[in-house]
């Protein structure tokens, strides 16, 4: 749909510059949070792919872009693993942008990170799962 | 089918877009377009508009795409147009539950605009 392919990253990334995080919440058999985080050039630049459109028309469709494709990513997890399609809810996506904050979930989880490159750019998802 | 007039039902406007650009990409002769952001604005468009099919994600605020399934067969404007589901909740059980309610087939995300050919002219040609 993006019409890219992704890179994972050979290292951690670091995440300075990364003011967008997209988030979407699981519930039922498993809990928790996925987000992607990336820079708004980065979310831009997707938005754009995504609607086949110029940069500056994408502009007021970044949010909207970025948290369908964590809402995706979120989606195509769940679907992969047995039975538990119907037992696992999605939350609407939700997109914070900003140059400085900090996510922290409340409650013990497991997090796995991927670091990824979208145009050599940085793409980070992070699965938080809720024991 | 010539100058088709599509309904796109998901709360993400983006998401909207793409599967017109999509439409459009697998040779659809579209006139018009319309848009619900839930399936309670999507109802209302139905009130006045007769479309020639509907395309509608399930997981959505206000009224989902399963809810909306399940009422279309009161809607005079929507008695025999066919819906596909276009989702992210592409666990077997939403396939089960939307297809029961009405639904002619079912599209996952992300999709491309092949996928989007394969499983919608069939749906059009009455094929599903």
């Amino acid at each position: 749909m993006l019409g890219s392919h992704l890179v994972v990253a050979p290292e951690p990334l670091s995440e300075g510059g990364l003011d967008m995080t997209a988030m979407v919440g699981l519930a039922g058999m498993l809990c928790g949070v996925l987000t992607v985080r990336c820079s708004s050039g980065s979310g831009t630049r997707m938005a754009s792919k995504m609607l086949g459109v110029d940069s500056e028309k994408a502009v007021p469709e970044v949010w909207d872009a970025l948290g369908e494709i964590c809402n995706m990513v979120a989606g195509n997890f769940k679907n992969k693993i047995s039975g538990m399609g119907d037992g696992c809810m999605l939350s609407v996506p939700t997109v914070i942008t900003g140059g400085d904050y900090n996510c922290r979930s409340l409650g013990h989880a497991d997090t796995l990170t991927v670091s990824f490159l979208f145009e050599e750019k940085p793409v980070i998802a992070a699965l938080e799962i809720h024991g | 089918m010539a100058n088709m007039q599509v309904l796109i039902v998901d709360d993400s406007s983006v998401m909207r877009k793409i599967v017109e650009r999509s439409l459009r990409q697998a040779g659809l002769d579209i006139a018009r377009v319309f848009e619900a952001g839930n399936g309670a604005e999507a109802l209302a468009v139905l009130r006045d508009a007769k479309v020639d099919i509907i395309l509608c994600d399930i997981n959505m605020p206000v009224m989902d795409g399963l809810e909306f399934v399940k009422q279309l067969p009161g809607v005079e404007n929507a008695k025999g147009v066919p819906v596909v589901m276009i989702t992210t909740e592409g666990s077997e059980g939403h396939v089960v539950q939307a297809l029961s309610a009405g639904a002619r087939g079912y599209l996952r995300k992300p999709f491309t605009a092949d996928q989007v050919k394969e499983h919608i002219l069939p749906v059009l040609a009455g094929k599903s």
